[in-house]
């Protein structure tokens, strides 16, 4: 039989040989391009599974899990730089993962997206973001990655911008780009320096590459630590940690499943995704502890540990006081990544990943869910003027009811509960510190308060919204009010439902399947870990937490729901202050624009100035001085020499003219001149006789 | 280094007259109709373009060794004799003249005045650029060198925007100065050595005998020798960093290429910006590593601001043409930075020699990408004159991807592949200079990064004021490229992309040159 691995290249080429056909459709052949792009993904999906399949078969088998296949790229002098990819248990999750919600998504757009005159190019950039971030996963090379990593961050600058006619949506996907852009700087000098010190960037390479032992122990634990943190910075950037969070609520301006794919389950958990990668590098340990049993968590991981937690945090108490829809769910977003980076710190790559994984669905799920409700709704994103559409949009509400209680972390049902819970347990036995347990609980509990404030806001109560808005635009009748989505849309909401709340079985404690495939182990059945001391006190604390959550929004916003949409929020009449530090994320982006985007204006400035002033005043100064002493020797020219030389010729001239006037040749005038002398002569002659 | 067996048929020769011969052949055609001079002239510059890649092909990418020479004795009294050759940089030099002219003519379309005298100089151009990128003794180098500021300087001269005159006499003088500064400083060099030609003056720079040399006919009195040194240095660099432009001798270019047309503004950024940069490589490198290496740090913090400053001054530009030329400044000092990176010093003694090598096939490379980039990038902006009237300033548009989403989808290539977006070719080159200046030289590659971040955000300024937004309703029936124009620019675009995915195509040629080129720099 065949391998998969010479041919999985095929996957990410699949959705980017369909977007370059794409892109070469005109507007109307919105079918065909339709086709296309579902059609390549169906096969990514298929090759992915193929793959999945086998990485499983030989982790029953025991048989080594990781499969790699180099290639050279460039030659530099004698060496050449080379690039490849990889199969392994963790590109095998990602790879399903990924390729099965971009089909949904892509599915799910061909109704969302029916009335955009611009739908071809929409699902060009769709299938050439799936294909890039197919091959983020299976990157071997951490410049392959990086690669593939920018394609993904530049048809997110495409998509978010797409309405392009609007500046905000324009304006939000260019600070996107450069939010990120500033971590991944971090992240390209952190490459380069890895690539110094280990002299390659595949990850792996039979015992030769970046992240095997050899290149690992040639490291410092210095510049181990200086390169994890560079490389997490890049990392930050994408998976919006704070304080590079500020893009990801503002790449909302997107078209709702370009939200749900890229801005939710896949694109930003590549951060995450990344750090799993390079798991090795970021826990370089010094020789001397290497085996030694209780060994501290490495700078790298404390770094990412605390931003995680941090992030957490924050992100749910600015979620709490959110009144779009979309933005409530990014900054949920925000926070759940948080907890995804606070998992790799604490518990490892599996933890991470498992939450990553989970995540991804029910997030899917919320915010296609929520396209359904904009969609029902005619455009309106303001969670106060909707309303009573648990009547109206039954699937949706039933879905988007499994994806938030996914989302809370309800227990023993749900995903969530099970990877959240792996999380706070990991953090519990963090060896360093609690704090950062404490921070996820808290993050927890208003987890659950914001999302029950959304849903009761949204599906409770009676319908907000002005009815006889004209909906001239839809064709529908102004009366209708909210309406369900097409089955294209709602079929792919059931779909995600059911995997938000089975995926979690495939990682309890009990039966930890996910976490011993990504292990390369097969997995084992253990009632007894569930009722270990240590996991029934998290567990029991977090579904505290959860209930505690849910009661405190039913009971504020779900008891009486609000009447109509002006009403002031519950906390606003309580805490207006806070209320507004909250609604404005406090005042990250105003701080931003305090310290760093007007101060970098004004270099910008200082520099057109020095550019205009110094350096061109410079050569003006040159020129000007070169003028002066032009104008100073044409001065001298015209008033020293030619006026001396004139002078000179006119005073030659007079001389002539007055020498002439002795010989002009006027008898009467000699005669006169004559007379005039005689008499002269004679006075004098007279004059002197006479003394 | 010379291959053995020299080449029969003056090859080089006949690209350099090609051109020059066919801009005769037009100057005297009786035809007045612009768009036939246009098509003889783009006829003899494929014809040109051809030449080279059959000279390509048989060109031996394996060997550093000069190719296709021809060696005569001219005035053998003054040591100066007709040399020329290429090696892996002059052929990937004339690669890419012959492919920017074409380009240029191209975008030349809006000239109809006097249409026949600009494409004999445009030629009479690329016949200079590529006497200077194949010659060998300094004597006829230097003569194409200052031809080639004619023809420029009556292109923008004649046919440039209102402020051409002035434009065009700063162009002038500014680079008359750096020529002279050269000229003094190769004259001494020759009172010293008796040599014009630059490989036997690299040998001895290299066996160290050539300062002393000039040192001891020109003893002047007081001047200690590395005075005269520093001087006859300064001098010969001058030259070069006035054609490259390094900050602060670059207020000449935003000007000069501004007021251009801008199909000359392609030749000049394209083609004619790589002069100086070949300078340095060829000449300076060579002959003066020894003094480069003592001021190796003042001149890396120099490609630092060259690389920071004009990146941020793009950023408050308003005209399009300037905001790309300021971005053509900042390219260029990445690999002005990959150049000075090599120099060798003690504290890089230790860094392994793949490291120089990677920053010197990254500043190759990069000037081979930036030619093609910053081409096709005005390129798009003379079809934008076209169809605006000659308009050119960021708020005289918005929205322009609603009514030409093809031109705006092709120049949003070309923008990102100068952005150094991976997957299109400003990024390998960009890499590779940075994987070799960061351990070579840390500190000021880091600082350099941030000219990486500042080129995104005015490019991405500039998309959202031009592309994005609100149609401007003055440009609702603005036309798209038209099937002709995008079949002209799907290949040059498709250049980009498949450099970005496969450039070993092009560094295979250079990779043998610069692995020579190396050598001498390590202790």
């Amino acid at each position: 039989m065949m391998s998969i691995v010479p041919i999985l290249w095929w996957i990410p080429a699949l959705p980017v040989l369909a977007a370059g056909l794409i892109a070469l459709l005109r507007q109307r052949q919105r079918a065909l391009a339709q086709t296309l792009a579902i059609g390549a993904m169906g096969a990514s999906l298929l090759l992915s599974l193929v793959a999945f399949l086998h990485v499983w078969a030989n982790v029953r088998r025991a048989m080594p899990t990781l499969e790699i296949v180099n290639f050279n790229w460039l030659q530099i002098g004698d060496t050449w730089l080379r690039l490849g990819w990889m199969l392994d248990p963790l590109s095998a999750l990602m790879l399903v993962m990924v390729s099965l919600v971009s089909l949904l998504v892509f599915l799910y757009s061909t109704g969302y997206m029916e009335h955009d005159e611009n739908a071809t190019r929409f699902f060009c950039f769709l299938a050439l973001f799936a294909g890039a971030m197919l091959g983020v996963v299976i990157a071997n090379s951490l410049l392959l990655l990086f690669l593939c990593w920018e394609l993904v961050g530049v048809t997110s600058y495409f998509l978010i911008g797409f309405w392009y006619a609007k500046p905000s949506a324009a304006a939000a996907a260019k600070k996107a780009f450069i939010v990120t852009r500033i971590g991944d700087l971090g992240l390209f000098l952190g490459m380069v320096w890895l690539q110094t010190r280990t002299g390659t960037l595949l990850f792996y390479d039979h015992g030769a590459g970046c992240m095997e032992h050899a290149a690992l122990a040639r490291l410092s634990v210095a510049a181990a630590a200086s390169i994890a943190v560079l490389i997490f910075c890049g990392a930050a950037g994408k998976s919006g940690q704070f304080p590079l969070h500020v893009w990801l609520p503002d790449a909302m301006e997107g078209p709702t499943p370009v939200s749900a794919l890229i801005h939710a389950a896949t694109m930003v958990a590549a951060g995450v995704f990344l750090v799993a990668r390079v798991y090795p590098l970021m826990s370089v340990h010094p020789v001397n502890l290497l085996h030694s049993s209780a060994m501290p968590p490495t700078l790298a991981l404390q770094v990412i540990t605390w931003v995680g937690a941090a992030t957490a945090i924050i992100a749910a108490a600015i979620a709490v006081a959110q009144n779009d829809i979309k933005r409530i769910l990014a900054y949920s977003t925000i926070s759940q990544l948080g907890y995804m980076m606070l998992g790799l710190g604490v518990g490892g790559v599996v933890v991470g990943i498992f939450h990553l994984l989970t995540h991804a669905f029910f997030k899917a799920l919320l915010f296609l869910g929520a396209g359904s409700v904009i969609h029902g709704c005619d455009g309106e994103q303001d969670i106060r003027r909707m309303g009573g559409l648990s009547k109206a949009m039954p699937v949706t509400f039933a879905t988007y009811a499994a994806g938030m209680l996914a989302l809370c972390g309800f227990p023993l049902v749900f995903s969530g509960f099970w990877s959240k819970d792996a999380i706070l347990h990991a953090a519990h036995l963090w060896s360093l510190s609690q704090i950062p347990f404490w921070l996820g609980s808290a993050g927890a509990l208003l987890t659950a308060f914001y999302m029950t404030r959304q849903v009761c806001y949204v599906f409770a109560g009676a319908y907000r919204g002005a009815l006889d808005k004209s909906a001239v635009g839809h064709g529908a009748p102004p009366a209708a009010g909210p309406h369900e989505s097409p089955a294209v849309m709602t079929l792919p909401l059931i779909v995600l439902a059911i995997f938000a709340i089975a995926l979690g079985w495939l990682g309890t404690p009990a039966w930890e399947w996910l976490q011993s495939f990504l292990q390369g182990q097969p997995a084992e059945l253990h009632w007894a870990a569930l009722a270990s001391a240590g996991l029934l006190g998290t567990m029991l604390l977090s579904s505290t937490l959860v209930f505690a959550g849910l009661g405190l929004g039913w009971w504020l916003y779900g008891r009486r729901p609000a009447q109509h949409a002006a009403a002031p929020d519950v906390l606003e009449q309580q805490w207006p202050h806070i209320f507004t530090a909250l609604g404005n994320g406090f005042h990250v982006d105003a701080f931003y624009a305090a310290t760093v985007v007007r101060p970098f204006a004004a270099a910008c400035a200082l520099s057109d100035w020095l550019d205009r002033c110094v350096w061109s005043g410079a050569v003006r100064a040159v020129a000007a001085g070169t003028q002066l002493l032009a104008r100073a020797e044409v001065w001298t020219d015209a008033r020293v020499v030619n006026a001396g030389f004139d002078a000179g010729c006119q005073g030659v001239t007079r001389g002539g003219q007055f020498l002439a006037l002795l010989q002009n040749g006027r008898v009467q005038r000699y005669l006169r001149v004559l007379t005039l002398a005689l008499i002269v002569l004679a006075v004098v002659l007279l004059w002197r006789m006479r003394g | 280094m010379i291959s053995p067996a020299t080449n029969l048929f003056p090859w080089l020769t006949l690209l350099t007259l090609l051109p020059a011969v066919g801009a005769l052949a037009l100057a005297c055609m009786p035809a007045r109709k612009p768009t036939l001079a246009r098509m003889v002239a783009l006829w003899i510059a494929l014809g040109e373009l051809m030449l080279v890649l059959l000279l390509l092909q048989h060109f031996d990418r394996a060997s550093s060794a000069l190719q296709f020479v021809e060696r005569r004795a001219w005035i053998p009294a003054l040591g100066v004799e007709y040399f020329v050759g290429v090696d892996g940089l002059g052929i990937l030099m004339l690669l890419l003249t012959a492919m920017i002219v074409p380009m240029g003519i191209l975008a030349s379309k809006k000239i109809a005045e006097r249409a026949r005298l600009y494409f004999v100089l445009l030629l009479l151009l690329e016949s200079c650029l590529i006497g200077a990128f194949t010659a060998l003794n300094f004597f006829h180098w230097f003569l194409y060198w200052e031809a080639s500021l004619l023809p420029a300087f009556f292109l923008i001269r004649l046919w440039g925007g209102r402020a051409r005159a002035a434009a065009a006499m700063q162009f002038l003088v500014y680079s008359m100065a750096g020529s002279i500064a050269l000229l003094l400083a190769f004259l001494a060099i020759f009172a010293g050595t008796g040599k014009f030609d630059f490989l036997s003056l690299a040998a001895l720079a290299q066996r160290g005998e050539l300062m002393p040399a000039v040192i001891q006919t020109l003893g002047w009195h007081g001047c200690t020798p590395q005075h005269i040194a520093l001087a006859l240095f300064v001098g010969a660099l001058a030259g070069f960093a006035v054609k490259v432009p390094m900050l602060p001798l670059h207020t000449w270019l935003p000007d000069a290429y501004t007021e251009a047309p801008t199909g000359t503004t392609v030749v000049l950024t394209g083609a004619m910006s790589k002069l100086g940069l070949y300078g340095l490589l060829r000449i300076l490198l060579p002959i003066f590593g020894a003094e480069m290496q003592a001021a190796r740090t003042w001149l890396l913090w120099l490609a630092v601001a060259t690389i920071v400053f004009p990146a941020c001054t793009a950023l408050v530009q308003r005209d399009l043409k300037r905001i790309f030329a300021y971005s053509s400044i900042n390219h260029l000092g990445y690999c002005l930075l990959g150049i000075f990176a090599v120099l060798p010093t003690l504290a890089t003694q230790s860094a392994p020699v793949v490291e120089r090598q990677a920053a010197l096939q990254g500043v190759l490379l990069q000037m081979f990408n930036h030619g093609l980039t910053a081409a096709a990038l005005f390129w798009f902006v003379a079809l934008l004159e076209e169809r605006s009237g000659g308009l050119r300033a960021l708020e005289d548009f918005g929205g322009l991807r609603k009514p030409m989403p093809i031109f705006a989808g092709l120049m949003g290539i070309a923008i990102f592949a100068s952005m150094g977006l991976p997957g299109l070719n400003g990024f390998v080159s960009e890499f590779l200079i940075f994987q070799g200046s960061v351990p070579l030289a840390p500190w000021q590659a880091t600082i350099a990064l941030l000219g990486l971040l500042a080129t995104a955000i005015f490019f991405l300024g500039m998309v959202q004021r031009v592309f994005a937004g609100p149609l401007n309703p003055r440009w609702v029936a603005m036309p798209d490229l038209a099937l002709q124009e995008w079949l002209i620019l799907a290949p040059a675009i498709a250049l980009l992309v498949l450099l970005g995915v496969y450039p070993q195509w092009v560094m295979s040629i250079f990779n043998a040159t610069a692995v020579h080129m190396v050598q001498p720099l390590h202790f």
